[in-house]
């Protein structure tokens, strides 16, 4: 009879941590929006839904026990004398237990979009695993954001804060809806401008035309604030709403707006609330309260939001595409700063050539 | 020391390996290569031998050539191991009986003489299924992931609940859980921790809080206990702080008499109102103290409650005591300044000051959109704040606010 063959003891492979939860993880990449109320820090929101999803991922079921073959000395059955030969026994082994190896899940790739600050709330848009390059793409495409900006009339303080060191008390009662609306119009025309410089698009051409008629031009350098768009939505004084469309903005330059507007309007005004209701097509609806952050309700807010997400990237890059034939000579591309003029000129097929590596 | 001890397993696997081991490093750290393999061996897998897996130390090509003599006191050898001492990680113990060949082939005066055997020599067939090669285990590593696989103690602790992942974060816990021996050491104190009433189910908390308690006397645990219980403390009592606070027992006698005396002091409650706060909330023992006296006088000076009050908050929500000063700070703010909310009722609901402020701060924002914030008992439709902080939103929906939850997150986006 032969003797078994000896072998070195080799543990089976281990299962990869992914494997364990992949169901779950493999459905969690894309993006989602969640409401940052006021005076909720941007970095713990993030730490608190990366929390939460590792809580709702470590609390999977843990595999069956592993097994591992060992080979051992023992009497051969049948026989009478002490002979010692090896048997292959099947033990579990510990090596993967939970309890030894800690949680499955230390950590997730989670990132965040356009940032909000301390005070201003509103709608925010988070990335998670692949989701965070599509955020990268999100904001190469320069989409729009809405605010509702509250603002004060009679004070100014020195960071244009209601709750702000106190600078000047005005009058307000010369203020009337009229003149409110009038300095919107003109600020809404100075941007307007503005929009058409950076974007660098040669009004001459046709087509450049139907796309400023249709609203599609974007600056897709850096550029300043620019307001596409700016309203009163209520004016009760000293407080009076206004909603926004901007993009490349701060929240403390949309207070610096109001405060400006106070100004134009011989007074003065502050800023009480900045709030976010619309980033690119993510909009309040699709915002996820703070009772609703976990990994259900996640996982359900990205699968809804990826098809929008998947049309809105595409429309915008063959956006991009079309923008750069309408390029007007030195056009840089992405990564240079807005001085094109004194760049000299290139040639329109280099500009091309330079966008679409880019892009 | 110990690094050459590690260093010569590897060293003797090659062949001309004795030219560098001199006789010195090999009179110190030389053990009894046969029976280094012996603790994987055992007749009966399921045999609880447990000590052995400590000898494993130096492995030699040489064991393979002793097979033959070890193979036959493999039985006898394994149980000399269970008696055996369990010691150092990486160096080897000292075996109390040997074969006597081992000696004088063995002896280190003639390792120049004997020639090594080569792994390239032909031997039987017998010889070779009794040679066991498994991997060795490595000498250090950063987890116990590498060992619990071959330690009957750390089988069993997490078998109890022991959560091994946690422990081996703390430096040097790890190498006292391997250093321990089940029977002598950690029976003694599992029998303990029964006899005061830990159930089972919750060994495993609690020693993953408190794997040192394993080094601690077994006589001073017992002191200490018995000190509880002449301070009137009940069973009961004692099972509860020792399962809420695991490091209770680690604290001295004259440590604990200390604390007793600063909250006695401190609080001027009477002895058993005191004795029930700390039943309830054993952490304020083992804590530090600073921040109790640095909550106190927030409560007198910056909040201006008085000292009756606060007696009166405290025995009700033992937590305040170690809260965290600028959330009181601010929870007070909010409460007091923006609801309006008198001293004498925050006092009657403590609750306030253990809930998330956000939360306060939502509802009430609600509440005041609504209509519905009326804080004054002497009014219709009074809200308490209990009732406002405690429950969860669907109740606080329906019967406080009275409205639907979807409203209720509707306004929420708008804050």
């Amino acid at each position: 009879m032969a003797l078994p063959v000896v072998r070195l003891c080799l543990d089976p492979a281990p299962p990869r941590a992914a494997d364990m939860g992949a169901a779950g993880v493999a459905r969690l990449h894309g993006l989602f929006a969640a409401y940052k109320p006021p005076g909720l820090h941007w970095k713990h929101l993030r730490d608190t839904v990366e929390l939460q999803l590792l809580k709702g991922l470590n609390a999977r079921k843990p595999p069956a026990p592993q097994q591992r073959v060992r080979f051992l000395l023992g009497p051969v059955e049948g026989s009478e004398e002490k002979e010692l030969t090896l048997t292959a026994t099947s033990v579990p082994s510990l090596t993967n237990h939970p309890l030894v190896r800690g949680p499955a899940f230390t950590s997730l790739k989670i990132g965040m979009g356009h940032r909000l600050d301390v005070q201003a709330s509103g709608v925010v848009v988070l990335g998670v695993g692949q989701g965070c390059s599509l955020l990268t793409d999100m904001y190469h495409a320069h989409l729009t954001k809405d605010y509702t900006v509250l603002g004060l009339l009679g004070k100014a303080t020195d960071d244009f804060r209601e709750d702000g060191r106190l600078v000047e008390r005005t009058t307000y009662d010369h203020v009337t809806r009229e003149k409110l609306d009038r300095i919107l119009a003109v600020i809404q025309g100075s941007h307007q401008k503005a929009l058409v410089t950076y974007s660098n698009l040669d009004l001459q051409t046709q087509e450049a035309y139907e796309m400023a008629v249709k609203g599609l031009i974007r600056p897709m350098n850096k550029s300043p604030m620019l307001v596409t768009g700016i309203r009163c939505l209520r004016f009760a004084p000293p407080e009076f709403l206004l909603e926004v469309q901007c993009m490349n903005e701060t929240q403390k330059q949309l207070r610096s707006l109001v405060h400006e507007i106070g100004l134009e309007l011989k007074t003065t005004a502050v800023c009480s609330h900045v709030r976010r209701t619309r980033d690119g097509c993510f909009t309040l609806d699709d915002a996820l309260l703070r009772t609703q952050w976990n990994l259900n309700s996640i996982q359900d807010a990205m699968q809804a939001a990826a098809p929008r997400v998947a049309a809105e990237l595409e429309k915008n890059l063959r956006l991009r595409l079309g923008t750069q034939q309408l390029q007007g000579p030195g056009w840089q591309g992405d990564n240079e700063g807005p001085s094109p003029a004194l760049e000299g000129r290139t040639a329109g097929g280099a500009a091309v050539g330079k966008g679409q590596s880019c892009s | 020391m110990a690094l050459s001890a590690q260093q010569i397993p590897r060293w003797l696997n090659s062949i001309k390996l004795n030219s560098l081991i001199t006789a010195a490093q090999l009179r110190s750290h030389y053990g009894r290569p046969g029976q280094t393999l012996l603790h994987r061996l055992s007749a009966q897998p399921q045999v609880s031998s447990d000590s052995g897996f400590l000898q494993w130390g130096l492995k030699t090509f040489r064991t393979s050539s002793k097979w033959n003599s070890s193979s036959q006191c493999t039985k006898s050898s394994g149980q000399e191991i269970d008696s055996a001492q369990s010691t150092m990680l990486p160096s080897v113990s000292e075996q109390p009986q040997k074969t006597p060949n081992f000696d004088s082939e063995l002896s280190l005066e003639d390792l120049d003489d004997v020639p090594p055997l080569s792994p390239l020599q032909p031997i039987s067939e017998q010889e070779a299924v009794r040679i066991i090669a498994d991997p060795p285990l490595p000498p250090d590593s950063f987890t116990l992931r590498d060992y619990v696989d071959h330690s009957e103690t750390l089988q069993k602790l997490v078998l109890l609940g022991v959560d091994l992942s946690k422990i081996e974060k703390h430096p040097g816990a790890a190498n006292l859980l391997l250093r321990l021996d089940f029977e002598k050491d950690i029976n003694q104190v599992l029998l303990f921790l029964k006899d005061l009433g830990i159930e089972d189910s919750q060994l495993g908390a609690f020693l993953t809080k408190n794997y040192a308690i394993f080094s601690e006397d077994l006589e001073n645990l017992k002191t200490r206990v018995a000190y509880l219980q002449s301070k009137s403390f009940s069973k009961s009592d004692i099972t509860q702080m020792v399962r809420k606070a695991p490091f209770l027992l680690s604290f001295s006698v004259e440590r604990l008499d200390n604390r007793l005396g600063f909250f006695q002091k401190e609080l001027e409650l009477n002895v058993k109102k005191t004795r029930d706060l700390v039943v309830r909330l054993p952490r304020l023992l083992t804590g530090s103290l600073e921040p109790v006296k640095e909550n106190m006088k927030v409560y007198r000076l910056e909040l201006g409650f008085k000292h009756n009050e606060i007696q009166h908050m405290i025995t009700q929500i033992p937590k305040m005591l170690t809260a965290n000063k600028r959330k009181l700070t601010e929870t007070f703010d909010f409460v007091h300044n923006v609801m309006s909310i008198p001293h004498h009722i925050i006092v009657r609901f403590p609750q306030v000051f253990n809930a998330r402020l956000f939360k306060v701060k939502e509802r009430h924002l609600f509440l005041a959109y609504l209509g519905r914030a009326q804080y004054d008992p002497a009014k219709a439709n009074y809200i308490s704040l209990d009732k406002l902080v405690s429950v969860p939103d669907e109740i606080f929906c329906e019967e406080i606010a009275k409205a639907s939850v979807q409203d209720f997150e509707k306004f929420l986006k708008t804050l």
